[in-house]
């Protein structure tokens, strides 16, 4: 999954990682789009092996975006801004 | 008098505006930064905030919730980022957590305002990375700037299905496919009532045409059938038209959804009573058309109260403020009063209409297949709940669901069936041939959404 800036595309970036890779995203970003808009594609893997996640409801209902954050422990991606700096495991 | 009100949407502003007008101070909780609710969700700094590009036609109704909102909140024992997990009503409390600490709200009367989600039925490869609700797609355009995806096929029914479309193309993503399953006969039959929508009825239709005539594909009546894709995510999507061809579409992301579902989870755990509505074929708590509800003391208003819409839910919120201050005795304006109620009894008019015109497709969700996921947070199968259901099944039948969710874990997730639960119950009594308002619904739990295992707890409190 690739999300696609489409509009106010061009604000300050910040860098943060996923898994040790560095992430470029803009300030405002969600974690979720921060990770999606990049080329993560993929938030999380399902527990009971039917495949990769990137959540669905975006609105914190499903929790199906979860992550780890490095001094955050696990997060919703879609309610939680992206911060420079911060290290993140997919969930 | 202590007052709690969850929620700062369109109701929950409207609600706190009017208690406050009578000289309280409410302690006032949402799970967002900031209030607006998810309709009129704003976009964080330095993102910017032109109304008119982000609420279209509504911008007017969103700008003045916001302006109001700013002006509540200052005064108000506003918590933001603040999720009430919990509600006990013989103590009057609510258990709430911010930012990772536990909290206890004393109330005497408490107004809940707690929104709505997508009502959604599982497609084959819905788990896919790509696919989200519509809401969902909506808020990643609304509050991020983002599209789903380059190319993307939007599927379902209700206004929210065109409307997402609609703002899509707008801001430039090519939308590949709006694939609506209601057809279209059903939509005209309802058409007399949908007029009483006046305004709102109109905005509907030029959506529509405006999509038509910027030459988006367009389906009426059409049968899901698989979404495909891999580890990348979505490739495509194949369907059925209502006259039996089928049909592929490339594309990179599919957003769907078929209308809403109260969140009506902090309600539930009020002990208030539910019931079917037929109509909306939803699980709705029980209240009167003012926001009472039969445990004294809880107050219930907008979609958490059973879908109405945001122009519903502003009224919604003062007409049950209204009432929570006449139960305590306190005077108000009876041409406030009666001005609501008319305004309220005249959209709910218009609301069934709509109901009628998009009615939820149950026979879809029955005819999800055995393989197909139907709950994402579990990994189970249409089929595992079936087998669960059936009178050879080791430990007896399920005929309900609370049964069917011990014996299947159906429902037992990190989401508590919100996502999966309108199909299961739709699966479980095609199963036993019953109709589905007679298998029940998924009790709630707390805590209302996972909290993590160390949330420091408040000092300990003698348990009533």
């Amino acid at each position: 999954m690739r999300l696609h800036r489409l509009r106010d595309a061009d604000r300050p970036r910040i860098a943060l990682t996923l898994d040790g890779r560095t992430i470029e995203a803009q300030q405002g970003d969600t974690l979720l789009t921060a990770l999606l808009a990049a080329d993560a594609g993929h938030l999380r893997r399902s527990e009971f092996g039917d495949g990769e996640r990137a959540g669905f409801c975006l609105m914190g209902a499903c929790q199906d975006c979860w992550v780890a954050v490095e001094g955050l422990g696990r997060v919703r991606a879609c309610a939680t801004p992206a911060e420079a700096g911060m290290a993140v495991k997919r969930g | 008098m202590r007052i709690a009100v969850v929620g700062a949407g369109p109701a929950g502003v409207r609600a706190v505006e009017v208690l406050m007008a009578a000289g309280h101070r409410p302690v006032w909780i949402d799970e967002a930064p900031e209030g607006g609710g998810r309709i009129y969700q704003r976009p964080p700094a330095p993102l910017q905030r032109n109304a008119r590009t982000l609420y279209g036609f509504e911008a007017k109704r969103a700008t003045a919730l916001h302006a109001a909102f700013d002006a509540l909140k200052a005064r108000a024992d506003w918590r933001p980022e603040t999720l009430a997990w919990h509600i006990r009503p013989g103590a009057k409390r609510l258990h709430t957590l911010h930012r990772g600490t536990q909290a206890v709200v004393e109330y005497d009367a408490a107004l809940l305002c707690t929104g709505a989600m997508d009502r959604v039925l599982p497609v084959p490869g819905w788990t896919l990375p790509g696919v989200t609700t519509l809401g969902g797609a909506q808020i990643a355009l609304k509050a991020q700037g983002c599209g789903i995806g380059r190319r993307v096929v939007f599927l379902g029914s209700g206004p929210l299905l065109w409307l997402v479309a609609y703002q899509y193309a707008k801001a430039g993503a090519e939308v590949a496919a709006v694939l609506d399953t209601t057809p279209f006969a059903t939509k005209a039959a309802a058409a007399p009532g949908l007029l009483r929508g006046g305004a709102t009825f109109a905005k509907g239709l030029f959506y529509v045409g405006w999509l038509r005539a910027h030459r988006v594909p367009v389906a009426e009546g059409v049968t899901p059938l698989a979404i495909e894709g891999g580890a990348e995510g979505v490739a495509g999507l194949r369907w059925r038209d209502a006259s039996g061809r089928e049909h592929a579409v490339a594309c990179d992301a599919v957003g769907m959804g078929w209308g809403l579902r109260p969140e009506a989870q902090l309600a539930d755990l009020a002990g208030i009573p539910f019931r079917f509505d037929a109509l909306q074929h939803n699980w709705v708590p029980v209240r009167d058309a003012a926001g009472r509800t039969p445990v004294a003391g809880h107050y219930l208003a907008g979609d958490g109260a059973g879908i109405g819409g945001a122009e519903v839910a502003e009224l919604a919120g003062a007409r049950a403020a209204l009432a929570l201050l006449q139960d305590a005795g306190q005077a108000v304006e009876a041409t406030t009063v009666a001005r609501l109620d008319a305004a309220l009894a005249r959209q709910q008019r218009f609301r069934a209409a709509l109901d009628r015109a998009f009615p939820f497709p149950a026979h879809l969700a029955a005819a999800l297949p055995d393989e197909a996921i139907l709950c994402r947070c579990e990994g189970l199968r249409a089929g595992e709940l079936r087998a669960a259901a059936r009178a050879d099944n080791a430990a007896g039948p399920a005929p309900e669901m609370n049964r069917a969710k011990a014996f299947s874990r159906t429902g037992m997730g990190r989401c508590q069936g919100r996502v999966c639960g309108a199909a299961a119950a739709e699966i479980l009594a095609a199963e036993l041939g019953q109709p589905v308002e007679a298998i029940g619904r998924l009790r709630g739990q707390p805590p209302v959404k996972p909290l993590p295992i160390a949330a420091p707890r408040p000092a300990p409190e003698a348990v009533p």
